[in-house]
């Protein structure tokens, strides 16, 4: 039985730590499916993890601070939107100077709460489900925000795949002047889709210090959105792959903290850098077949749109 | 929209290099309204983050000192940037040119002579270099997106010298600080003047920005680079290769921001520790971008980068806020160049609303 606990263990450490991942690339994804890249998830995240914090310690009520993450999230990507839809900025330059920019606000915002912990109780778990053996902890005992996640992403593939909004989204980042000619508003679903990366984001930060490790420490997110960015292309744009990648994300972190644990005699900060290797590895191994990511790749990305 | 965009057919001159000059007074202005908006006196805040730091000489060189690492990482940048490079991993290769020049000036910790410190540098470019190499071939071979690996490679490059400063590296007589041994006095930039800390790490990154000005301006190889990063087809048809842009334009940067980490650890720091860069490299992108990827623009950019660091630390000590909201100040001052840019290579003409809807037709042409 121990060791059917310790998978039960490792199986629910790696969907906890898949969470802030999942949210924030579903979120990328569909920002990216309308042609528009963001590269400010970084800096979205840690904005939203720093207000979550400051909302939570404030308010003692998690739900509220999930919100708040989100909103500040959405309301960092709407000034992305107007630089990037409204002014035709550069799109990269502006995603690395949200991420710089929402960086110093996330430093500003948690100043006051450095070092300092948040009193959570662990997922309380779904009465009587839970108790279900190995389904129960696997299935039913998670955080909320996990359950939270794994909704949006079926949301997102229902969108994306079978509604008519979805295909508008689809049809905007892979022709924006033949969706513009058929009288779609494509700056319109451009920020609606901006504003959905942002507020996931917000939410997988909110994650992050709220629940995964509820404390506020400067650049808590360690990389964590430029990893969500990484896991699109890994994805080939595809919610359900999202899922795939975050999960072996999940269990690359599971796995390094399990060795530290174990201590093998391997220094800390080589299996602190196993999440960075993998993104590259992963990247490599994706791109390397020009081809099928040219077609995966929406047509219009990064790509400023002119009416 | 009552306001229609028609685009210049060529940008001024003046205008082009106006809007950085007003960006950056725009995001001093926006800064001191946010200090402001928290509850500090505006003027206060003002002269805290723009004037007291730089109000007597020792201010001058703590701001010469900080526009040496700056300068160098923007000027690579900016190289790499005119080619359509885009190497976001300047902080990581500045982490390996100070981990390797600061090796050197480890192992030769008992030698004494002025081949040392040029050795220290070269060890350091090549150190730089090499981590750029390390995207430049991934990219190059398997079009791995250069963006994600330079940033995750640094990354992996803080790590690296966090073990090598808690490890191998720690000094044996530092109480078990993760630090290194000093550098001896040959492994140390001369100090420039007196009563300061100004060394000469601000004279090699003013020489490397010349240098970088006379390539760019009267290079035919920067010519090359530039038409490979802006127009991939002509460059091809010209004959001028794809993959040896992405290459030289990760080379240069690399071994640019290589230097800069010498800069840091033989000149600033005097030894290698945890942290050697509160965030340079990342700056160093703005930089580039505010000094139009022109060298010698950068020079004056790179200054009022360093104004910002130091305002963040000033700003630290005086009024209680952390220096990371120095972040606030550079993201703010990019937005607002890439806002006026709109008004460089846009002419906005008022329609009117009434004629919208008549109008609207005419500007679907985009």
């Amino acid at each position: 039985m121990a060791e059917a606990d310790f998978f039960i263990f490792i199986a629910v450490a790696t969907l906890t730590a898949a969470t802030p991942l999942l949210l924030a690339a579903l979120g990328e994804l569909v920002s990216e499916r309308s042609g528009v890249l963001n590269l400010g998830v970084e800096g979205m995240m840690l904005v939203g993890a720093s207000t979550g914090f400051a909302v939570a310690a404030g308010s003692q009520s998690l739900a509220l601070a999930v919100l708040a993450a989100i909103a500040a999230g959405a309301v960092l990507s709407l000034l992305f939107g107007f630089l990037t839809l409204t002014c035709m900025a550069n799109q990269v330059a502006t995603g690395l100077a949200l991420t710089i920019f929402g960086t110093g606000v996330s430093a500003y915002i948690g100043s006051g709460y450095t070092g300092s912990a948040l009193e959570v109780a662990g997922p309380a778990g779904i009465a009587y489900l839970s108790e279900i053996p190995v389904l129960g902890p696997l299935m039913f005992s998670l955080e909320p925000l996990t359950y939270f996640a794994f909704l949006m992403l079926a949301g997102v593939w229902w969108f994306l795949q079978r509604s008519r909004a979805g295909l508008t989204l689809r049809a905007v980042g892979d022709a924006p002047e033949a969706a513009h000619a058929n009288g779609l508003n494509v700056l319109r679903v451009r920020y609606l889709a901006v504003m959905f990366g942002g507020a996931m984001a917000g939410a997988g930060g909110a994650f992050l210090s709220v629940f995964y490790t509820p404390v506020w420490v400067e650049n808590m997110t360690a990389g964590r959105g430029w990893i969500a960015i990484a896991l699109v292309v890994f994805a080939a744009w595809k919610p359900t792959r999202v899922l795939f990648g975050a999960l072996l994300f999940g269990g690359v972190t599971i796995v390094q903290f399990q060795v530290q644990g174990i201590n093998l005699g391997i220094p800390t900060q080589f299996l602190s850098m196993l999440p960075y290797a993998a993104t590259i590895v992963v990247l490599v191994v994706i791109s390397s077949d020009r081809i099928k990511i040219g077609l995966s790749t929406p047509a219009s990305l990064g790509v400023p749109f002119r009416r | 929209m009552p306001i229609r965009l028609e685009p210049r057919a060529a940008a001024s001159r003046w205008v082009r290099y106006l809007a950085p000059v007003a960006s950056a007074l725009a995001a001093m202005i926006a800064g001191t309204l946010l200090f402001f908006f928290i509850g500090h006196d505006p003027a206060e805040a003002f002269y805290v983050f723009f004037v007291q730091p730089v109000s007597d000489l020792y201010g001058l060189g703590e701001l010469f000192l900080k526009t040496a690492p700056i300068l160098l990482c923007a000027t690579g940048l900016a190289i790499g940037f005119r080619s359509n490079v885009w190497n976001i991993g300047a902080e990581g290769q500045l982490i390996l040119g100070a981990i390797c020049g600061g090796s050197l000036a480890l192992a030769f910790d008992s030698v004494q002579g002025w081949w040392l410190l040029p050795a220290m540098f070269l060890a350091g470019g090549i150190g730089g270099m090499a981590w750029a190499t390390v995207a430049a071939v991934l990219r190059v071979r398997f079009n791995a997106n250069e963006i994600l690996v330079t940033l995750m490679l640094t990354y992996i490059a803080g790590l690296f010298l966090s073990y090598l400063v808690y490890g191998p590296l720690r000094s044996p007589t530092g109480f078990n600080w993760p630090e290194s041994t000093a550098f001896h006095g040959a492994a140390r930039l001369p100090r420039l003047l007196d009563g300061t800390r100004m060394n000469a790490g601000i004279l090699l990154a003013l020489g490397v920005a010349v240098a970088a000005w006379v390539f760019v301006r009267f290079s035919y190889l920067s010519y090359q680079m530039e038409v490979g990063g802006k127009a991939v087809n002509a460059a091809r048809y010209a004959g001028f290769g794809r993959n040896r842009m992405i290459w030289l334009g990760l080379l240069i940067s690399g071994f640019c921001a290589g230097l800069a980490g010498v800069v840091e650890v033989a000149g600033t720091i005097g030894k290698l520790r945890e942290v050697v860069s509160p965030g340079y490299g990342f700056a160093a992108i703005i930089v580039a971008y505010i000094g139009r990827l022109n060298p010698l623009a950068i020079i004056l950019s790179s200054v009022l980068m360093a104004l910002f660091f130091i305002g963040g630390e000033q700003a630290k000590v005086s009024l209680g806020v952390p220096s990371a909201i120095t972040g606030i100040f550079q993201g703010t001052l990019l937005f607002f160049l890439l806002m006026s840019d709109l008004l460089v290579s846009y002419r906005l003409t008022w329609v009117g609303f009434a004629s919208n809807s008549a109008e609207g037709g005419g500007a679907v042409d985009g």
